[in-house]
């Protein structure tokens, strides 16, 4: 069975070349050729054929304003929401700031109460270990409960070439999985198919509705398309001998995991098989227990829009007579340090994945998922994916955002998202070897914008522009280049008559 | 060669160089619910209620009596007390006659029992969430998770207002299941349905 579209790399290797880029500190960011961190196309494109699609749009607006809608209730019901919000920037904080000495800690205590802990340098490694642990139980097959980590390292395509066929077992992700699609939405992740679709896709691929006399009988109502997946499900977390999960948190000093979930296949994964397999980016962690007092207020509210998910799962190394009996953690980096190398950037690690600030977001609303390329789409994957492969794999992600701003007001966790973003396009900018023409056109205006006469130069001649726009409100989306890379996707409003300047030194006689 | 261990902790120490700052974490949220306990109780059971679990409140003296309309409201009436498990602390005079107690068979057998009777670690009333903690009295993690129907039972002791007086009554080293209303999905047009691979059915006895 396959899982996600094989996605051609964008950037073939010659051979000899290096298989990752490094940050300037030397640390290596995410190899090419394995995973889902980089888009087969850049993100103008991508998102320019998601906007003719209408269905995808409705489906969209749909979703993201009920759950914008859900959230806000929830989260005005919290007095000290926003004390909580700054505590859980803080922690994260701390936690970045020592976070050598935290996963040291994490190791001991989980070594110490009968867990395995494995160091995976990035996602070759790291699907390296998983298929040698899973294959090391004599099983062929894994039941898995979603984990961004590990479609971030193409971990399915890698247990599927060794011969492993992993199930998907979270509703959404059993849609995309055997619908053979890619998810779109961190929490969502069929957001973009409707009912009717998924009933079609159940009947043609669940082996209860295949052969002679099966009943066929299934209504397109959420219910039933539920209770058939439930089905489908049952006998396989059953008969699991493996499972494999992510991690939504890891207490330092305990060597406590912990799931968040609805449906209850993570319980089912978490505590049926014999064996589990955690695969865990390494800024997952909390320092204290009482950390997760923070987080647990600010996860499911900012998240689900609930006051608490359905199902929190956690544990610690391995509980006799409950649960699997063997235990393994594998703590993955795969360009995370390359990331927490960066100052401004590194709090694009501090993400708790709850998808609000895709929620929010104009630009999401409207080109979905698929656009960003990366398993982590909306304003936080146009901030965190292009520093995970190096901006130059992911050029064009951070300017998939109008910097409105909406992203940072919604974070639980209050990360900037404007001013990486900001931050990531001038070193994009920077690091172009050949002057683009947008590079060119953002550095003179930055020097006119700092020079008072210059800038007063700059504004008559864009006067000029009235001409092209035969005074209607804006300019023609066919300019010639290189402004054209501009209009392209802006509507460039007619500069006005007058500047604002001019207008003070007429009405105010010349001092400004 | 050095490890991946040796290499990953080596990256973090050049990614965060020699200054690392110190962080002050405000703590200024909301520690504790002062408000009295009646009024968290009737808090808890709103939001169970809001989260589609039922709820059946009675006295100390009446759990018998109240978990058996609990399994009535849960199985139907006519139910067999047989294809009920209980965790092993659960008290007698809460157990219906001929209930089968959790003899720490295979978990997967667990799946054959149409409902389950357990008690809890801790209520949290602000979130209607109940905290099993793997104890006698809360059972192994697939007890409350394989049978469709999960009966549990809170003393009125148990409840606490918000999140973090929860985890301070915890011990984190204990396997854990927060649970908020009976398992759900909003996956399919964000259609919210009661009930996919957890108990389809909560219902919630409340001593007080
Ligand atoms: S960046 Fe903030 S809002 Fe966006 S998913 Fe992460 S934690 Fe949530």
């Amino acid at each position: 069975m396959t899982t996600a579209p094989e996605r051609t790399d964008p950037t073939p290797l010659a051979p000899g070349a290096p298989r990752s880029g490094t940050t300037f500190l030397g640390l290596p960011t995410a190899p090419r050729g394995v995973g889902h961190l980089r888009g087969d196309r850049p993100f103008p494109d991508a998102a320019r054929d998601a906007l003719r699609d209408g269905q995808l749009r409705a489906n969209l607006g749909h979703a993201t304003s009920t759950i914008r809608a859900k959230r806000a209730r929830v989260v005005g019901e919290v007095p000290d929401w926003e004390q909580l919000r700054q505590a859980g920037k803080a922690l994260k904080t701390a936690t970045m700031a020592r976070l050598d000495e935290h996963l040291v800690e994490l190791e001991r205590q989980v070594t110490a109460r009968g867990g395995t802990v494995h160091w995976a340098r990035d996602a070759e490694e790291a699907n390296a270990i998983v298929t040698r642990l899973v294959q090391a139980t004599g099983t062929d097959e894994v039941v898995k409960v979603k984990s961004m980590a590990t479609q971030e390292i193409g971990l399915n395509e890698a247990l599927e070439a060794a011969g492993i066929t992993a199930h998907e077992t979270d509703l959404a992700e059993l849609i995309v999985q055997l619908g053979d699609d890619a998810p779109s939405h961190i929490l969502v992740p069929a957001i973009h198919k409707n009912r009717a679709e998924i009933r079609e896709i159940f009947l043609r691929t669940m082996p209860q509705f295949q052969g002679e006399g099966a009943d066929r009988d299934l209504p397109d109502e959420p219910r039933r398309l539920a209770m058939a997946a439930r089905t489908h499900l049952r006998e396989r977390f059953l008969r699991a001998k493996v499972a494999i999960s992510g991690a939504n948190f890891a207490v330092a000093e305990t060597g406590t995991l912990a799931v968040v979930e609805s449906e209850g296949n993570g319980r089912m994964c978490l505590t049926l098989p014999q064996t589990l397999i955690t695969v865990m980016g390494i800024e997952k962690l909390v320092p204290t227990w009482r950390d997760l007092e923070v987080f647990l207020q600010l996860l499911p509210r900012s998240s689900t829009g609930e006051r608490m998910n359905p199902y929190t799962s956690t544990w610690t190394g391995v509980t006799p007579g409950d649960g699997p009996q063997e235990f393994h953690l594998v703590l993955l980096d795969n360009g995370r340090t390359a990331v927490l190398a960066d100052e401004v950037g590194r709090e694009a690690l501090h993400c708790i994945r709850c998808s609000a600030c895709l929620n929010v977001c104009p630009v999401y609303e409207r080109t979905g998922g698929h656009s960003y390329g990366s398993v982590y789409p909306g304003p936080i994957g146009a901030v965190l994916s292009p520093q995970l492969t190096g901006v130059e794999d992911n050029a064009s992600l951070p300017y998939a955002s109008s910097l409105c701003g909406a992203c940072y007001d919604a974070c639980p966790v209050a990360i900037d998202i404007p001013s990486i973003l900001v931050h990531l396009r001038a070193e994009h900018v920077e690091a172009q070897e050949k002057t683009t023409p947008e590079a060119a056109a953002f550095k003179a205006l930055s020097t006119a914008m700092s020079h008072p006469r210059l800038w007063r130069l700059t504004q008559r001649a864009a006067g000029l522009g009235r001409l092209l726009a035969r005074g209607r409100p804006t300019l023609p989306p066919v300019l010639p280049p290189p402004a054209s890379g501009w209009t392209r996707s802006r509507d460039l409003p007619t500069p006005p008559r007058e500047t604002f300047t001019q207008a003070w030194a007429r009405e105010h006689g010349g001092r400004s | 060669m050095t490890s991946a261990r040796e290499e990953v902790l080596g990256r973090i120490r050049t990614a965060l160089g020699e200054h690392r700052p110190e962080v002050v974490v405000p703590r200024d949220y909301r520690a504790a619910d002062e408000r009295p306990a009646e009024q968290l109780r009737e808090v808890l059971v709103d939001r169970l209620e809001d989260y589609k679990a039922s709820v059946l409140r009675c006295g100390p003296d009446e759990v018998g009596a109240t978990v058996a309309a609990a399994l009535d409201a849960g199985l139907g009436p006519g139910w067999d007390a047989g294809s009920v498990v209980v965790a092993p602390g659960v008290p007698a005079e809460w157990r219906p006659d001929g209930a089968t107690e959790d003899d720490g068979r295979p978990a997967v057998e667990l799946a054959a029992f149409a409902a389950t009777l357990t008690g809890v670690a801790v209520a949290i009333a602000e979130t209607g969430t109940l905290v099993l903690d793997g104890g006698p009295v809360s059972g192994r993690r697939a007890v409350s998770l394989l049978p469709d129907c999960l009966v549990c039972v809170v003393e009125a002791g148990q409840v606490v207002g918000g999140v973090p007086e929860a985890l301070r009554r915890l011990d984190p080293t204990a396997p854990l299941t927060m649970v908020s209303g009976p398992s759900a999905t909003s996956d399919i047009e964000l259609e919210r349905v009661e009930g996919v691979h957890g108990p389809r059915t909560l219902v919630v006895v409340l001593v007080a």
